[in-house]
């Protein structure tokens, strides 16, 4: 076996696995005794330029050799990242202290040249489907005070800009400002600041990181880090259990329980940031799949009415989606976030209470219910043509006849694109309530930035006004505060139907330990012996 | 023989122009790539910049066009998902796959056409019944149930072969090849062997008909009449008769397994083109769908006409252009 399961147990196997290398012409990588760690990644990586493509997968991939002026910990609350501290001095300005003495992995110190310029590098990379942008559309302007500092001017007030800087990673300015993709791919432009070095990149397969012993955090435990591609779900866990890898991440729901029931690994949890939800078509006389028991339009749109809207939730029985459909792998929800989120607050979840829902229903003037068609993914997160189907079933037995059109995630937002859908399952996952509200529940408005996956254009001006607020405060008490009050007055009107958050979970040798991230990311250099 | 190939290749050229049309405008009709690659953050504003940039706010006969443009000097377009020209993209995971389907038909051929052989000589044997009776089951498991039973089975429980992806490589005349090292032999086995099963049950099933029907016909009595041994007259008679039908099959067998080696690549995380078009597909990266299905059409073209012209040598009273 060229990878034993623990080298100290099988002194034999290291010899056949050194016997293997030889042979195999397998030369580079750690030395015999060095500690390596191997982690199963669940999602493609497309590119290394951590700036080309704002996909989970890429970031993942990019925080091990890149590093952000703001940091979250594991529970998504910032803390200081390449940036030791920084302040608003007034309403639109903001000012970065860099950490001092960070080395790029080539040597040349970091200074704020390099982060004025990753700051503006998303709207000029050529081609790039993106995301970046979106984190600094409220940047107006930024100045280089000294080598260590760094003003941001917004285009209006703006609390949400050390959230939205955690998004860009900041490279070196020497090795990117010419580089195209195939530089970051080949990895000479790979230079960052984190934690770890590019080592090798076989596109679709694997990534090869050494530490970078000039790192300015404690020095990880692992002088070596493979980070696979492997997307199959049983093929991931089938790796873990053969001691291929050390760690795996996003552990199939049907495989928790037997790995647990093995000794030599465990499983470790927590509550993710993606929130389940339900967007109800909420601007349409007429919305498309809705009709009466008999196929004939409706007078009115249902959803539109709060009791209609109240009498589905309390059909939906949240607690057994959970237990038995998520196999415990959710929690219910009431909230825009999960607990621990930024501007989370502990809203009561709403009770499975059928006979109220069905006296709901008559008093909204649907005593015998409607037809419905609810649409989602079955791909893209955790069982969701299962949650589909029983939310369908649920609604069903109080009157609402509800037919599930479950398609990938490519088919079904195409869809949704145009229009053909006004009952759609929809997951989301942010660092704070308010930056949630601006894309699920404020009125689209292309201009402002708002709304740009309220599906329902649900609108309510004054739970806007108070999102508006709250992102407008650099107080960041103040604007927790406001941002509790305006997810609590959407949850109170359903803006839309929450389900549950998502639970993230992770599968490792025994001897190994993590502190399970609420943002589902990876971290290697996280990762500690036990 | 050159009007042939000539009206050949311009079939092969229409086929494509064809195809591409398709292709293109059925990804079309699905949805905006943008939606998908980009991050759940950005706001209407960002995907059209994005959208736009890619030039995806073009209408559909524009797109084309540009891409029919590109495609007559040999660009295929560049990924959406991994701004890296597609045709890139597609010959970095080639030898990845040629190797896989390559020795999967060896391992089909090498066991299949011995396998049938025997079965057909021996009709009523108790080895003839046990080699049909597998053969069914080549037939009857799904290609992604086998691969997760021989994980399970010689990775995870007996711990003998590695789970997934592909072993050391090196590179034979620039090409990185794993199936001369060691290493690489031992991450090639299980996928291969995945793969191969459903050919070889076919293969032992049209060896043993062939085989069956020769050994009824007259040249055969004839060649024992004559005192040939019964190694001798399987050798020199019933084989190339055999061959022909198991040739073409065999060819496109050939072709299926490299285009669509998809299942098992997926589940063996095999880095070939296979793993590619689905992720492709996945995230309706249009040049790299077009690009990667001209490619195998191309395959599939090229496969044909070796097999023609196979026929021909393994058939003298053919001619190549006679073969249609």
């Amino acid at each position: 076996m060229r990878y034993p399961r623990t080298m100290k147990h099988y002194p034999l196997t290291k010899h056949l696995r050194l016997l293997c290398a030889a042979l195999s012409l397998f030369a580079a990588g750690a030395g015999a005794g060095a500690a390596e760690l191997r982690i199963g990644l669940s999602g493609e990586v497309t590119s290394l330029d951590p700036q080309y493509l704002a996909a989970q997968p890429n970031l993942t991939v990019a925080r091990h050799v890149f590093e952000s002026l703001t940091d979250v910990d594991p529970q998504t609350r910032l803390i200081p990242g390449l940036a030791e501290r920084w302040r608003a001095i007034d309403a639109t300005t903001w000012e970065f202290n860099l950490r001092r003495g960070v080395k790029f992995h080539d040597g040349s110190p970091l200074t704020a040249d390099d982060v004025a310029f990753s700051l503006a590098r998303p709207l000029s990379i050529k081609g790039s489907p993106g995301g970046f942008a979106a984190y600094v559309r409220a940047v107006a302007s930024t100045t280089v005070v000294d080598a260590n500092t760094l003003r941001v001017k917004t285009k209006y007030p703006y609390g949400a800009l050390p959230e939205d800087l955690n998004s860009i990673l900041i490279v070196s300015k020497k090795h990117a400002q010419n580089a195209g993709p195939e530089d970051f791919d080949s990895g000479r432009a790979l230079v960052g600041t984190g934690p770890y070095k590019f080592l090798r990149y076989q596109r679709g397969d694997r990534l090869e990181l050494t530490r970078n012993e000039q790192w300015w955090g404690k020095a990880p435990a692992w002088d070596k880090v493979t980070l696979r591609i492997l997307p199959a779900d049983p093929s991931r866990t089938a790796a873990l259990l053969s001691g291929e890898l050390d760690v795996i991440e996003h552990v199939p729901s049907a495989d928790i329980k037997n790995i647990n029931k093995n000794n030599k690994l465990h499983v470790t949890q927590t509550t993710s940031w993606r929130t389940i939800l339900l967007h109800l078509d909420q601007y349409r006389a007429q919305p498309p799949g809705v009709s009466d028991l008999n196929g004939k339009p409706l007078s009115a749109n249902p959803f539109m009415d709060l009791r209609v809207r109240r009498a589905m939730s309390k059909a939906i029985n949240r607690q057994a989606i959970a237990e038995r459909v998520m196999e415990g792998l959710a929690l219910p929800a009431a909230n825009v976030v999960s607990p621990g989120v930024f501007g989370y607050s502990a809203l009561k979840t709403e009770a499975h209470d059928p006979e109220g829902a069905k006296r709901l229903l008559a008093e909204a003037g649907y005593p015998n219910g409607f037809r419905v068609t609810l649409a989602g993914p079955n791909n893209r997160y955790i069982n969701d043509e299962q949650v589909l189907q029983t939310v369908a079933q649920l609604l069903t037995r109080i009157g609402i006849q509800t037919r599930v059109e479950a398609a990938p995630m490519s088919a079904f937002l195409g869809r949704v694109r145009k229009e053909e859908i006004s009952f759609a399952l929809l997951g989301w996952g942010s660092f704070a309530a308010d930056l949630s509200l601006r894309s699920l529940v404020a009125t689209p408005n292309a201009d402002k930035g708002y709304g740009a996956w309220n599906w329902g254009r649900y609108n309510n001006p004054k739970v806007e006004k108070l999102m508006e607020q709250a992102l407008g405060s650099v107080d960041r008490s103040k604007r927790e505060t406001l941002a509790r009050d305006a997810s609590a007055m959407a949850m109170q009107d359903l803006a839309f139907i929450p389900l549950h958050h998502q639970v993230v979970s992770w599968a490792m040798r025994a001897n190994l330990a993590y502190v399970p991230r609420t943002d589902e990311f990876t971290f290697a250099h996280h990762f500690t012996p036990r | 023989m050159l009007t042939y190939m000539l009206r050949r290749l311009a079939w092969s050229a229409a086929t494509l122009l064809v195809m591409s049309l398709l292709v293109f405008a059925g990804v079309y009709a699905i949805g905006n790539p943008v939606e998908l690659l980009i991050n759940p953050q950005a706001d209407q504003a960002e995907i059209a910049r994005a959208t736009a940039l890619l030039g995806l706010d073009r209408p559909l006969w524009e797109q084309y066009w540009m891409f029919f443009r590109g495609a007559l000097g040999g660009d295929l377009g560049v990924s959406f998902a991994a701004s890296v020209p597609a045709i890139t993209l597609i010959l970095e995971r080639m030898p990845a796959t040629l190797e896989l389907a390559l020795a999967a038909m060896l391992i089909a051929v090498g066991i299949g056409i011995p396998l049938g052989l025997l079965a057909g000589l021996r009709p009523h044997s108790w080895l003839a019944r046990t080699i049909m009776t597998l053969s069914t089951l080549g037939f009857a498991l799904p290609t992604f149930w086998v691969g997760l039973l021989l994980i399970m089975v010689f990775s995870v429980q007996l711990g003998w072969l590695p789970t997934t992806g592909r072993g050391a490589t090196v590179d034979v005349f620039g090409i990185p090849l794993s199936i001369f090292t060691a290493d690489g032999l031992r991450h090639l086995l299980l996928p291969a062997t995945t793969l191969a099963l459903f050919k070889l049950a076919l293969l032992v099933r049209l060896t043993r008909a062939g085989t069956q029907d020769a050994m009824l016909q007259d040249y055969v009595r004839y060649a024992r009449a004559k005192g040939l041994s019964e190694c001798a007259v399987v050798r020199s008679h019933v084989m190339p008769n055999i061959l022909i039908p198991i040739v073409t099959v065999a060819g496109l067998e050939l072709g299926s397994l490299i285009a669509f080696a998809i299942v098992t690549e997926t589940v063996f995380a095999w880095p070939g083109m296979g793993k590619l078009l689905i992720d492709s597909i996945n995230v309706l990266d249009r040049p790299v769908i077009v690009a990667y299905l001209l490619a195998t059409v191309s395959l599939f073209i090229l496969i044909n006409l070796l097999v023609d012209l196979l026929y021909a040598v393994l058939d003298p009273r053919v001619q190549a252009g006679d073969a249609r």
